[in-house]
C-alpha cells in the first residue's frame, strides 16, 4: 500500500501498526514522535494505532538548533 | 555573604535553575565539540529543534546520543515555523519526542531579518498555553506584544536583542528597559547577542536570562567562549543586583582631597 511518509509517498505492506513501521523502517521508537493523519501520538499508542492506505504519517526528531539560522 | 551571593537562583513555571544561560545545539563543527561547549557553559537547559527524520538515510546518530538528558533540561524549539499552526503542531510534536511540556516559540514572518510575526505568536501562545504547555516565545522587543504574551499565559518572554545570529550585541537597550519594568514573568534576551559584554549587558539591564546559540558555536573556540558567556552573564547579573553608582559628567576623584603633599 501507499502511504504519505515526511511528506513523500511511500510503498510498504500493510496495513500495520506504527510500531510495526517504525520497525520497518529500523527507527528506535523512543527517540522520535510519530504524527498520524494529524493527531500527533502518544508513545503508548504506537502499537494500536493502524496505518492504512493513504494516511499520512510524520515522523520527527531532535536535531541540532538553537533558531531558526542554526540547522545548518 | 558569600554564599548568598553564590544561590542566585532562576525560576520559570515549576522548574528552578541555578544557571541562567540557555544554549542552542546548532552549527557545532562536532557533536564533541558542542558537548564540552554545553559543559563549560554550566547552562542547565539546552534548546533543540523538532524536524522529520530522513527516512532514505538515518545514518547520522540522533542529537539525544550526545545529549546526558540527566544532566540537561531539553527545552523543544519550533525554530523554522512560520504559522501558528505549524508551531502548534511542532509543539506538540516535541513534547511527545521529549515527554515534556516546555517549548521555546518561534513564529517567523519574515526570512531575511527572521523577525517573529507577533500576530501568529501570540496566537499559537493561547492555544498551547490552553493544552497546557510552559510557552517559552520569541518575540521583538516591542513592549506592548510582550503585555500581550504575557496576558496569554507565557511563561516567560524572551524579546530579541538583536536579529537571530547576527552577532549585533543589544540594539534595544531603552526598549529592554521598558519590558524589564513591567514584565511579571522571567524576562530573557533571546538571539543578538555576540560576545561576552553583550550577555553581560543583557543581565545589567535586568534581564532574569539570555539564551545563545550562534555566539558560542560559531566562534573560533567554542568552548572558550562558552565559559566566557558562563563568566558574563553571571558578572552581569551581579552587577545588575549591586545597584551600579549614577552616571555623572564629571569627575569625582577616589581619594581624599585633604593631606596632599606640597600643598
Amino acid at each position: 500500500m501507499q502511504i504519505t511518509l515526511n511528506g513523500d509517498r511511500y510503498e510498504v505492506a500493510g496495513p500495520l501498526t506504527v510500531t510495526e513501521l517504525l520497525a520497518q523502517l529500523e527507527i528506535d521508537a523512543r527517540r522520535v514522535a510519530v504524527e498520524h493523519n494529524l493527531t500527533v501520538l502518544k508513545r503508548d499508542a504506537f502499537g494500536a494505532t493502524i496505518v492504512h492506505e493513504g494516511d499520512e504519517v510524520e515522523i520527527v526528531n531532535f536535531v541540532g538548533g538553537g533558531s531558526w539560522m542554526a540547522n545548518g | 555573604m558569600a554564599e548568598g551571593r553564590s544561590v542566585d537562583l532562576f525560576t520559570i513555571a515549576d522548574k528552578t535553575f541555578s544557571s541562567r544561560l540557555i544554549v542552542g545545539t546548532g552549527k557545532y563543527s562536532s557533536p564533541a565539540v558542542m558537548v564540552q561547549a554545553h559543559d563549560a557553559s554550566g547552562a542547565e537547559m539546552i534548546t533543540v529543534a523538532v524536524r522529520r527524520v530522513n527516512i532514505s538515510d538515518r545514518s547520522k546518530e540522533s542529537l539525544l546520543d550526545f545529549i546526558d538528558t540527566s544532566k540537561y533540561f531539553l527545552l523543544p524549539n519550533t525554530a523554522g515555523c512560520y504559522t501558528a499552526d505549524e508551531a502548534v503542531r511542532t509543539a506538540r510534536l516535541g513534547r511527545e519526542a521529549g515527554l515534556s511540556n516546555w517549548v521555546k516559540l518561534e513564529v517567523i514572518g519574515d526570512e531575511r531579518t527572521l523577525f517573529p510575526d507577533n500576530e501568529q505568536l501570540i496566537e499559537a501562545t493561547r492555544t498551547l498555553v490552553r493544552e497546557g504547555f510552559v510557552v517559552l516565545p520569541y518575540t521583538t522587543d516591542d513592549p506592548v506584544v510582550c503585555r500581550k504574551l504575557e496576558d496569554a499565559g507565557a511563561a516567560a518572554i524572551m524579546p530579541l536583542g538583536a536579529p537571530i545570529g547576527s552577532g549585533l550585541g543589544i540594539q534595544n537597550v531603552n526598549n529592554l528597559r521598558i519590558i524589564r519594568e513591567f514584565a511579571r514573568v522571567p524576562l530573557i534576551v533571546d538571539a543578538g547577542v555576540g560576545t561576552a559584554s553583550d550577555a553581560a549587558l543583557a543581565m545589567e539591564l535586568g534581564a532574569d536570562g539570555v539564551l545563545m546559540n550562534t555566539a558560542i558555536a560559531g566562534a573560533q573556540d567554542p568552548v572558550a567562549m562558552a565559559e566566557a558567556m558562563k563568566l558574563a552573564v553571571r558578572a552581569g547579573r551581579l552587577a545588575f543586583a549591586s545597584g551600579r553608582i549614577p552616571r555623572k559628567l564629571y569627575a569625582s576623584a577616589s581619594s581624599p582631597i585633604e593631606g596632599l603633599v606640597g600643598r
